[in-house]
């Protein structure tokens, strides 16, 4: 021993070991370099991952606010138009073609101006072919749209005509032709037989027939004409009928006819609106339209689709009325929302043409923007007063005003106006319908259709999805687990364990497809054997546990305590069997042998071949693991000090287990609801295959449900990037992600604090 | 004591029935679980046998009778009232129930392929030797007795010998049309692919203005060289069309008429009353490898499943080399090289908690983030050249795998950390005293002793990515995708491609075909296939989870 020491230290002074040679240096240095770019490399790439992982929520919230975000207007460098200030009438009506490049004016002489929106340059200008010193003395403009106007004349007659655009490529420059046509004839039809000056005239006209009604003092003239067309030499040959309506006796002030050609609204007098029925020339009745006796009607419009009408009154107040059944059967004109510009006389309104949405304009020149369905009001400017004409162009982006003799255009930027907070989760009445309601229709195959943007009808399918699965997932998997952690024998724990975490790995597109083709039809065929199930089940489990009490001790202690599951099982399958089996006469002689009909027959419930019980079913399945999973975790970790305290005072385990583990594992346990009720709330493919996928707000366990994520699945992939129902499937995702983060972060906070308890015991 | 147990109420009292209650709990999850893949397995697996064809006539009262050929899919038991709900007319006297079987009886051009029969009113009940199967390439099964071989119109054998006949005939047409198929599939695909890659660079010149006459006659000499090659192909092609037509099968129904099957349209020829068990189950074998190694037919219900077994794999294990580093770094910096705090729980709780965030928002930040923004921007960047139609700008194979990366990088993250924190303390100290610097005792020591709990993490992530499907339905997986996304034309792996999906498959099969009854077998197929790949993955991380908590067991003391 000595000498290895002495030996050790004599080589040591003979060859020592130099640590400082520039060579190991060099080493030392490089390596401690290393050591400092692993760190850095580490940490950047780290904080990188977990970065990227934040980014998801940012990128939905980024997706998801446009939505709510209002509209912006901001003003185009103004034209000089030399050609307007030569003009000595003013401007009936303005108008701006689709692709924002040409604009249309009217003035009261008949002559119509088509100009370059650009630099304010005419293009082309027309007369209208009025009869020799005749005036316009009013007008009216067909459904937003249409680009059909009608004008009264000062000789008691009318006039229809169309402004339209084509657009040809010259020499590769896209070229806008306007031009103005006459569908129903250059000739002015008749109206007031007498000559009198037309004060107010009103249109719809479809391609073949035009109702035009006009008004001349306190006369009102309707007409209607068919138009056929030779389809061999393209002659158009007109037929007219006057259309016979009780008369009234109040000043008119604006007329407006329902594209279905059925009601004609005459607003009169200061605030009353008498609705015809044209079909059989009756009066509908009589509505008060303003409430206040000094309030007064300033301006009137019809929306887009012609359904609603719009109502401006002189205190700046906008409401939007249309016609919806009485629980009697009944039609009547129906206040449906009520808007607020400001406190001046509202001067105009100007409906947009391919959206339930309108531009206001008051006296003191304000003007707002807003959208009916969503009762949004989206942007409120100041424009100055004396305005005299306003337009919107057909994509809603342009604004045309001409004030004081110049034209003034603007840039509109209103993307999404539809989605409102209340529009996405409280009741809207929606044109043609005759109440509020619920209703989640993102698409339909008709042209002017309104997408219906409730979330309320897939929240409740969520929520209905989910509670159908904890209903059945709880109890089973908290009782599964109780008894694992607390009475299995180790041996059994072992085998049950991989069982239950197979079940966790089944892809829920396996369980969704078996929920669908093979649950679905075999409940409807099998119901009653469902609910034999439930009752007899519970009652031979408690039977065969009293008749094993009850045997003999030598056959009792064969099979050690913890083993009651493994005993069971050929009881639950026996029982299982005897359900299906005497299913079929059960319902022959219970239910007429056809339950799910004599459901929807006696009961009046309604029943889907795929239901929230399949899915309750199939779900349920799935979320049991996750329960189970997280509970048993729970109720093993309880102290065994404290379940041996309880014992050896005298408790019985059963005691034991209620009194004092369930106690200390509670928070646990629910802890494993919330992540289980998580899991349910988010589940995309079961549901998608189990249910009907119908947006309905039924509570019935007979009938299906559309939640959430399997709406987002279904509508996701043919859904416009960037439009509004877009963005609302984002706000779907969502809503869906905050609310399982929510819960598991809760759930999550609640087993730490639950750790941290049983440490300290 | 024993007295008290023995009466009912001290039985309740003592709490026994609550205890016999939760075990039956138990008892229920195990046997949901069970029954649901023994249903599967048998129903996905029974699919491949040659089960017996009856012959019947099948009399309805008050109608016709009508002779049937077909095999017995399903029987069920269903009250008489069920019955007469379906507008049959079924006698108002005898027992409740009565018995109906789903006949499969194929020859869909003579209407459906399935029809429910009552059994009762089945007569003459017989499986004759000679009724032959037929599997065709188009239009399901076809069933009926052989009457005759012809080549090209001409009779060659009748009676007995044509089913030699019919076999040998066979045999070749399947080699013609083995071969038609990757001639079309292989060559002229890969032409194909030549041609539109030659347009796009053109294109791409043009947009450069870089379009020399020079590299213009480069390209047209290119293309010429395609054609030629193109045509000499299609002379071949015709060739083998014309030999593969040569021969058919004359056939007769259940009803009498008379078919003519060209051999080209026939997959296999089987006649099933007349195998023997041990002839049955090398038939089964056959089908079985069909089933894992072949094409989809026939909108997906027929056929194997090989291209969704193949996208499948590929995306996630390309999902996997991308999830595997990422998730590790993160584990290693959240335990390693982070401080400790408040702030380092609360973003463990965050990873957490991702993992339990329905796998839909992922879809849907996957189509939103990765393919309308990263992909629109890659297409403006790198194939101006292929605009309008977009080349990343759309679902495809890339995407799908990125998400599926995003998807399961928290459950790599926590199993990676899961093993980092089970390292004792001392092995790192350890290795810091002997002087190693805190990178190398990573790479040296921690990282080699928690690589099976990475390996853990992977498999759980790769389970979960095979299982998943909600967010592939936005981010690139297709119900037929033409070629595979692995082929022989450069650059060989097409990242933007879209893929076939075993999940997916399921879904769209069994949900969205017109012949729902003439997929279901192969639905339960395919998902008892998907069950098995990622039970086996499960059991192996379990596995290895076991196996890792043994050996630091040893450590720890």
């Amino acid at each position: 021993m000595n000498d290895l020491a002495t030996n050790s230290m004599t080589s040591e002074r003979t060859q020592r070991v130099d640590f400082n040679t520039p060579a190991l240096q060099r080493k030392r240095r490089r390596r401690a370099l290393k050591d400092r770019l692993t760190g850095w490399y580490v940490s950047i790439g780290g904080l990188g991952v977990l970065a990227a992982i934040t980014l998801i929520f940012f990128y939905l919230f980024y997706e998801v606010a446009p939505l709510f975000q209002g509209a912006e207007m901001e003003e185009r460098a103004p034209h000089e138009a030399a050609w307007l200030a030569e003009a000595d009438e003013h401007a009936m009506l303005l108008s701006v073609e689709e692709q924002n490049r040409v604009g249309m004016r009217l003035d009261s002489s008949g002559e119509v101006v088509f100009f370059d929106l650009g630099d304010s340059s005419v293009i082309h200008r027309q007369r209208l072919p009025l009869p020799e010193g005749v005036q316009i003395t009013s007008h009216s403009v067909d459904v937003p749209g249409s680009e059909r106007i009608a004008v009264g004349l000062s000789n008691g007659q009318a006039l229809v005509f169309r402004h339209s655009y084509k657009i040809t490529y010259p020499d590769n420059v896209k070229t806008i032709t306007p031009a103005l046509e006459f569908p129903f004839g250059e000739a002015p039809v008749t109206l007031d037989e007498q000559g009198r000056p037309l004060e107010h005239v009103g249109l719809t006209a479809n391609d073949d027939t035009l109702i035009v009604a006009g008004s001349s003092e306190r006369e009102l003239h309707v007409l209607r004409l068919a138009r056929e067309e030779n389809l061999m030499t393209g002659e158009v040959t007109l037929e007219q009928e006057k259309v016979a309506l009780p008369q009234i006796a109040d000043p008119i002030m604006s007329i407006h006819i329902d594209p279905r050609q059925q009601w004609m609204y005459v607003l009169n007098g200061r605030a009353t609106a008498d609705v015809f029925n044209l079909r059989n020339g009756s009066l509908n009745g009589r509505y008060k339209l303003l409430e206040d006796g000094g309030n007064r009607i300033t301006a009137s419009a019809q929306l887009l689709g012609g359904v609603s009408l719009l109502i401006g009154d002189a205190k700046g107040g906008i409401g939007q009325w249309f016609m919806a059944r009485d629980p009697d059967g009944q039609a009547r004109l129906k206040a449906v929302r009520q808007f607020k510009l400001a406190q001046s006389p509202i001067a105009g309104l100007v409906p947009e043409a391919r959206r339930k949405g309108f531009l206001a304009l008051d006296e003191q020149g304000r003007l707002g923007v807003f959208y009916t369905t969503s009762q949004r009001q989206l942007l409120e400017v100041e424009l100055g007063q004396g305005a005299e004409a306003l337009a919107i162009s057909p994509r809603a982006n342009r604004v045309l005003l001409e004030s004081g003799g110049a034209l003034r255009s603007f840039n509109l930027d209103n993307p999404h106006p539809e989605v409102s907070w209340h529009a996405l989760w409280g009741k809207v009445w929606y044109e043609n319908y005759d109440s509020p309601a619920y209703i989640w229709q993102s698409t339909s195959a008709s042209g002017d259709f309104e997408p219906k943007l409730s979330l309320s009808p897939l929240a409740f399918g969520t929520l209905k999805a989910a509670f159908y699965a904890m209903l059945l997932a709880a109890p089973l998997a908290i009782a599964a687990a109780i008894y694992t952690a607390y009475f299995m024998a180790p041996a059994m724990r072992r085998k049950v364990k991989p069982v239950i975490e197979l079940m966790e790995a089944l892809p829920t597109v396996i369980l969704g497809f078996f929920a669908g083709l093979f649950l679905a039809p075999f409940l409807e065929l099998h119901l009653p054997g469902i609910i034999t199930l439930l009752i007899v089940l519970p009652i031979a489990i408690l039977a065969t546990g009293y008749g094993w009490s009850r045997l003999p001790e030598a056959i009792r202690l064969r099979v050690p305590a913890g083993w009651e599951s493994a005993i069971l099982i050929p009881v639950v399958l026996v029982v299982g069997w005897f359900s299906f089996a005497v299913s079929g006469y059960l319902e022959a002689w219970l239910f007429g042998g056809n339950m799910p009909l004599w459901l929807s027959h006696e009961m009046g419930i309604k029943f889907d071949q795929r239901n929230a019980l399949v899915v309750g079913l199939a779900m349920g399945f799935a979320v049991i693991p996750n329960i189970y999973s997280i509970a048993e975790d729970a109720v093993f970790s309880v102290p065994k000090s404290l379940t041996f305290g309880s014992l050896a005072l005298g408790a019985t385990p059963w005691q034991t287990l209620t009194r004092v583990v369930i106690l200390t594992a509670s928070p646990g346990i629910f802890s494993a609801l919330m992540i289980g009720m998580g899991r349910a709330v988010g589940e995309t493919m079961i549901v998608l295959m189990a249910t009907g996928n119908t947006p309905i707000m039924e509570a019935n366990i007979f009938e299906g449900m559309r939640t959430l994520a399997a709406n987002v699945a279904v509508e996701m992939p043919e859904s416009e990037v960037g439009g509004t129902h877009f963005r609302v499937l984002f706000l779907a995702a969502l809503v869906l992600l905050l609310f399982t983060f929510v819960m598991n972060t809760l759930a999550e906070l609640i087993r730490q604090r639950l750790r941290v308890k049983y440490s300290s015991l | 004591m024993s007295d008290k147990r023995n009466t009912r109420t001290g039985w309740f009292k003592s709490g026994s029935p609550w205890i016999w209650m939760n075990g039956g709990a138990v008892s229920i999850a195990v046997i949901m679980t069970l029954g649901l893949l023994a249903v599967i397995a048998v129903r996905g697996l029974a699919h491949f046998w040659a089960s017996d064809l009856i012959q019947a006539n099948y009399v309805v009262p008050g109608e016709q009778p009508r002779p049937v050929i077909g095999e017995v899919v399903q029987r069920e038991q269903v009250t008489r009232e069920r019955l007469q709900g379906a507008g049959l007319p079924v006698a108002e006297e005898g027992s409740e129930f009565m018995v109906r079987q789903l006949l499969k009886v194929g020859n869909r051009e003579f209407g459906a392929d399935f029809v429910w029969v009552v059994e009762e009113w089945m007569q003459d009940v017989t499986r004759p030797r000679e009724l032959l199967a037929i599997e065709r390439r188009e239009w399901g099964n076809f069933y009926g007795y052989l009457l005759a071989v012809r080549e090209r119109g001409q009779l060659v054998a009748e009676g007995e010998a044509a089913w030699s006949a019919l076999q040998e005939r066979l045999a070749r047409a399947g080699k013609l049309f083995d071969e038609l198929n990757r001639l079309e599939r292989v060559d002229i695909g890969a032409i194909n692919y030549g041609m539109e890659r030659l347009r796009l660079k053109t294109r791409g010149l043009q947009l450069d203005d870089k379009l020399t006459a020079e590299a213009q006659a480069d390209i047209d000499a290119q293309r010429a060289e395609y054609q030629a090659q193109y045509r000499a192909l299609e002379d071949r092609l015709a060739e083998l069309n014309q030999a593969l037509s040569r021969d058919s099968i004359l056939m007769r129904t259940a009803a009498g008429q008379e078919v003519e099957i060209n051999l080209a349209k026939v997959v296999d020829v089987y006649r099933p009353n007349a195998m023997s068990t041990t002839e049955k189950l090398g038939f089964y074998g056959a089908k079985l490898w069909e089933f894992v190694s072949d094409d989809p037919r026939e909108a997906n219900t027929e056929g194997g499943v090989f291209p969704a077994i193949f996208g499948t794999v590929l995306m996630v294990m390309i999902m996997a080399v991308i999830v595997t580093p990422f998730g590790v770094i993160a584990a290693v910096y959240l335990r390693e090289y982070a401080k400790q705090g408040p702030l380092t729980r609360l973003i463990r709780i965050a990873v957490n908690n991702l993992a339990g965030v329905p796998s839909i928002v992922y879809g849907v930040f996957g189509l939103g983030f990765f393919v309308y923004v990263l992909g629109g921007s890659i297409d403006q960047l790198f194939y101006r050249e292929a605009a309008p139609s977009p080349v990343f700008g759309t679902p495809g194979l890339m995407w799908a795998s990125l998400t599926l990366a995003i998807l399961t990088l928290p459950v790599v993250i926590v199993s990676t950390e899961e093993g980092l924190a089970r390292i004792p303390r001392m092995i790192r100290e350890g290795s810091l005293a002997l002087g190693a610097t805190k990178s190398e005792t990573l790479w040296r020591v921690v990282i080699p002793m928690a690589s099976p709990a990475m390996m853990t993490g992977l498999i759980l992530a790769v389970a979960r990515a095979a299982g998943e499907v909600a967010p592939l339905m936005l981010v690139g997986v297709v119900k037929l995708a033409p070629t595979l996304p692995l082929n022989g034309n450069y650059p060989y792996l097409h990242l933007d491609q879209k893929i076939m999906h075993l999940g997916f498959h399921i879904f769209d099969v069994g949900f969205q075909s017109p012949n729902v009854e003439a997929a279901r077998p192969l639905v339960y197929a395919t998902a008892f296939l998907l069950v098995l790949v990622i039970a086996t993955l499960n059991m192996s991380a379990v596995y290895i989870r076991n196996h890792l908590r043994e050996k630091y067991k040893a450590l720890d003391h």
